[in-house]
C-alpha cells in the first residue's frame, strides 16, 4: 500500500525527516510514537503535501504512485486521508456542502458522476450515527463552534464518508475525554477492512487500548528507530523514551 | 511560492471579461462643465424650461461645494473640467422593434450575455437599457401600460409625465445633498423612471442595464422610482463598463419613494471595470442611492453585489418616515487588486415602530481596501425603533484591508440597536484542509466565498442570483487548476 524510502524533508532550511523508511500493507494498522519534535506530524504533512516543506531526498509510493510529485488534492483523490491534529474552521460552508464537494471532487477524478442527493444523505446519516454526531451537524458550518471532541469526531466522520485507502490520524486522541476517545476509536475499528490501512500518530498508549495496532514504531530525530508489536507501546508507557534515546545515541 | 500566493497571483492576472468597446457613432458634448454645457444637455434632450432651471440651480449649488474627502479611499484629484458630460449614440429615433436597434449595440448586449430576445422570451424582464447616457429601448412598455405602470427613460418621463417627475425628483436626494448628487442634478443625462399606481403589484422584475462606452465620459444617470399606496415593485440594476486605461467617472442618483403599504425591492449587480492588476484605469463610482419610506407600513429593501469599479463610494439608505416602516440593506462587496470600496448604508428612523436590518459582507483580496460605513440614527420621536446590523469581513492574503465604521446615534430611549461584526481570513491552513479533502484551491475559495455571501445572495431574485454568482466567481477565478 504505502512504501516510504529514505525520506528526507525539512522546513525553512532545517531538516526534520532524516531518511525515514516505512512500509504499510493493506489491512494493517501502524502506530507511530515518539517524543515531541521528532517529526511525527511532519511525516503526515509531507505525505499529504502541505505547503512549505522541502523534500530533498527519497520517495513515497501509494500503490506504486509517487505521492511527492502530486498536488495535495491529487493525493487526496488517490485515497490518502489526513485526520488533522488541529482541524480548521470554515465559516459559511456547511458540513453537508463541504462533504458533498469533497466526495464529488474525488468521484470526478475517477470519472464518476456526482453523488445523488438521496444517496448522499443516506450515507451521511449512516456515518453520523457511527460517530454519534447530533442532527444539526449537517447544516452547521465546518468545525465552527465545535468543541475539541466534536472537531475530532468530525475528522473521523469525514474519513468514513470518503472511505480512503490510507488514513493518517495525527494525534487524533489528544485533548479527548474518555467518551470521545471511545467514539473515535470505535469509528476507526468499524472502518478497518482488509483493503485499507491506518497510520496512527500518538503520544499515548491509551488510544492503542481501543485501536489495536499490528505494528508500533518509535520515531526519534527524524527516523524510525525501533519497531515492534503492540507490546512495544506498553513498554514505552512504562519506561518512557529515554532508554530509546540512549540506545540510538549509543550506536 | 506558496499556494496561497499562487492563487493571489493568478487572481491578479485574471482579465476583465467585459472589456470591449463598441463602435457606435457617438455624439459628444465638448469637454468641461459650465452653464453652457448644462444648457447644451438640456437642449439636446429637448427639455422643458423648468427642468433646465432645476439643473442650473443644481449647477450653481455644486460650484459652491467641496468634493468630500472623508471616505476611506485615495485617488488623484478629479479634474471636473476634463470630463465629457454628455455622450449619446447619434440620431435618436423612435424604435418599434429590436430590428431597428443598431446591430453593433445588439452585439454589445450579446457580449454582456443579456440578449434582449432571450430576456423578453424567457424571463419576462422589462428592461430599460442605458448605454452611456441615452435610453435606447424600453421593452415591455405595452404590458406594463395595461396595468397603469409607467416605466420609461427619465427623458421620456420629463416629456410625458412632467407632473410626476416635478413632484418627486429631488425630494429624497435634494440638490444640495452632497457634491456628487449636486453634480448629477446639473448634468444627468438619462436614467429610468417608474411609477406604480395605487394597489398595483408589478407582475415582472423591472430592469436596467447600464454600460459606460465612450472614452473619457462620465455617466450620470438619474433613477426615480415611485410606488403608490399598496403597490409593489422589484427593480434590478446591472452595470458593466468597457476596459479603458483612464478612469471614468460615474455619479448616479437613485431615489425611491414608497407610500402607505408599498414595497420596493431594489437589487444591484455592479461590475464596472475595476482597473487592471496594477491599479490603472477603472471606474470611479460615486453614487447616491436613497429610499424614502414615506407611508406607514412601507418597506424598502436594497440588495447589492459590488464586484467592480476602481473606487466605490456608495451608501444605499432608507429614511423610515412612515410608522411601522421597514428598511433593509443586504450587501456583498468584493475588492481585488488595487480596488477601494467605501460602502454601507444609512438607516434613519423617524416614524414609530420602524425596523431596519443591515447585512454587509465585505471580501478583500490582493492589495485592495474594503470599508463598511454605516449610520443607524434614531430620532427623538421614533418610539420602539429596532435595528440589527451584521458586518462580516473576509480577507485573503496579507496585503488587503477590511475596515468597519458603524455609527450609531440614538435619541430615543425605547430604541433597540444591535451590532454584530466578524472578521475571518481564508488562510493557507483552510485551503490546505480543503485540498486534503480533494477540493482544489480555486474551488475552495469559491465555496468559502459563496458560503460567506449566502445570506445576501438569497435575497436576490432568481435570475439575478445566477448572474451574481457567476460574477462573483469571475472576480475570484483564475486560481490554480
Amino acid at each position: 500500500m504505502l512504501k516510504i524510502n529514505n525520506l528526507k524533508a525539512g522546513i525553512a532550511g532545517k531538516e526534520i525527516l532524516k531518511g525515514l523508511n516505512l512500509e504499510v500493507n493493506a489491512g494493517e494498522v501502524h502506530a507511530i510514537m515518539g517524543p515531541n519534535g521528532t517529526g511525527k506530524s511532519t511525516l503526515g504533512n509531507v505525505l499529504s503535501g502541505k505547503d512549505g516543506y522541502d523534500v530533498s531526498e527519497g520517495s513515497a509510493l501509494l500503490e506504486g504512485v509517487e505521492l511527492l510529485e502530486l498536488s495535495p488534492e491529487e493525493r487526496a483523490q488517490l485515497g490518502l486521508f489526513l485526520a488533522f491534529q488541529y482541524p480548521v474552521e470554515i465559516p459559511g460552508v456547511s458540513n453537508a456542502n463541504f462533504l458533498k464537494a469533497s466526495i464529488n471532487e474525488i468521484r470526478k477524478s475517477k470519472g464518476q458522476n456526482p453523488i445523488s442527493a438521496p444517496e448522499f444523505l443516506k450515507l451521511l446519516r449512516e456515518k453520523m450515527e457511527l460517530v454519534e454526531m447530533q442532527k444539526d451537524f449537517i447544516s452547521r458550518s465546518v468545525n465552527v463552534g465545535f468543541s475539541g471532541g466534536e472537531k475530532k469526531r468530525n475528522e473521523i466522520l469525514q474519513m468514513a464518508m470518503l472511505n480512503p485507502k490510507l488514513a493518517i490520524l495525527d494525534e487524533t486522541d489528544s485533548g479527548l475525554d474518555i467518551d470521545a476517545l471511545r467514539i473515535v476509536a470505535n469509528g476507526v475499528n468499524k472502518l478497518r477492512t482488509n483493503d485499507n490501512a491506518f497510520i496512527i500518530i500518538t503520544h499515548y498508549q491509551r488510544l492503542l487500548d481501543y485501536i489495536v495496532p499490528d505494528f508500533v514504531h518509535v520515531m526519534y530525530d527524524g527516523r524510525i528507530v525501533k519497531s515492534g508489536d503492540k507490546s512495544l507501546a506498553l513498554e514505552l508507557e512504562e519506561k518512557g523514551y529515554d532508554w530509546i534515546k540512549e540506545e540510538v545515541e549509543a550506536l | 511560492m506558496s499556494d496561497q500566493n499562487q492563487i493571489l497571483e493568478d487572481l491578479s492576472t485574471s482579465d476583465y471579461k467585459y472589456g470591449f468597446v463598441t463602435n457606435i457613432e457617438q455624439e459628444f458634448a465638448p469637454k468641461g462643465l459650465s452653464e453652457d454645457i448644462v444648457r447644451f444637455i438640456s437642449t439636446k434632450k429637448e427639455e422643458p424650461e423648468w427642468m433646465l432651471e432645476w439643473r442650473l440651480k443644481a449647477f450653481r449649488e455644486w460650484q459652491k461645494m467641496e468634493e468630500p474627502e472623508w471616505a476611506n479611499v485615495h485617488f488623484p484629484k478629479i479634474d471636473f473640467q476634463d470630463i465629457i458630460y454628455y455622450a449619446a449614440p447619434k440620431v435618436k429615433k423612435e424604435l418599434n422593434s429590436l430590428d431597428e436597434v443598431d446591430p453593433e449595440l445588439l452585439k454589445t448586449f450579446e457580449k454582456l450575455g443579456i440578449s434582449l430576445e432571450e430576456q423578453k422570451r424567457l424571463s419576462g424582464v422589462a428592461m430599460d437599457i442605458v448605454v452611456d447616457s441615452v435610453s435606447v429601448k424600453t421593452t415591455f412598455q405595452k404590458t406594463l401600460k395595461e396595468k397603469g405602470i409607467i416605466f420609461c427613460s427619465m427623458s421620456d418621463a420629463i416629456k410625458n409625465h412632467p407632473d410626476l417627475v416635478k413632484k418627486y425628483i429631488g425630494t429624497v436626494v435634494p440638490i444640495k445633498d452632497n457634491f456628487f448628487a449636486a453634480l448629477n442634478s446639473a448634468v444627468f443625462s438619462d436614467g429610468s423612471f417608474c411609477y406604480i399606481p395605487k394597489g398595483i403589484k408589478c407582475p415582472m422584475e423591472l430592469s436596467t442595464y447600464f454600460r459606460i462606452n465612450a472614452a473619457g465620459s462620465g455617466q450620470f444617470e438619474r433613477t426615480l422610482l415611485v410606488v403608490d399606496e399598496g403597490g409593489y415593485a422589484s427593480y434590478l440594476e446591472g452595470c458593466t463598463a468597457p476596459q479603458r486605461d483612464e478612469n471614468q467617472l460615474h455619479a448616479a442618483v437613485v431615489e425611491l419613494v414608497a407610500m402607505d403599504d408599498a414595497e420596493i425591492k431594489y437589487s444591484t449587480v455592479q461590475n464596472w471595470y475595476p482597473g487592471d492588476k496594477d491599479g490603472k484605469g477603472g471606474v470611479y463610482n460615486f453614487v447616491t442611492k436613497r429610499g424614502m419610506c414615506k407611508g406607514k407600513n412601507s418597506k424598502i429593501s436594497w440588495t447589492q453585489v459590488e464586484t467592480g469599479s476602481a473606487i466605490t463610494w456608495k451608501y444605499p439608505s432608507c429614511i423610515l418616515a412612515g410608522d411601522n416602516s421597514i428598511g433593509e440593506f443586504y450587501s456583498v462587496a468584493v475588492t481585488n487588486h488595487f480596488q477601494q470600496a467605501d460602502t454601507g448604508t444609512k438607516m434613519i428612523h423617524i416614524g414609530k415602530n420602524t425596523k431596519s436590518r443591515i447585512v454587509s459582507k465585505g471580501i478583500s483580496i490582493g492589495k485592495s481596501q474594503n470599508t463598511y460605513r454605516g449610520l443607524v440614527k434614531v430620532h427623538k420621536k421614533a418610539e420602539n425603533a429596532r435595528n440589527f446590523s451584521q458586518c462580516d469581513s473576509l480577507l485573503m492574503g496579507n496585503r488587503c484591508g477590511a475596515h468597519t465604521f458603524p455609527y450609531i446615534e440614538v435619541d430615543n430611549r425605547s430604541a433597540k440597536v444591535e451590532h454584530e461584526a466578524t472578521t475571518s481570513k481564508i488562510s493557507e491552513d483552510i485551503l490546505f484542509y480543503c485540498q486534503q479533502r480533494g477540493i482544489d484551491s480555486e474551488q475552495a475559495v469559491a465555496m468559502i466565498v459563496n458560503g460567506f455571501c449566502k445570506e445576501v445572495m438569497d435575497n436576490l431574485p432568481m435570475e439575478f442570483a445566477v448572474e451574481a454568482r457567476k460574477l462573483l466567481n469571475i472576480s475570484l477565478e483564475g486560481s490554480v487548476g
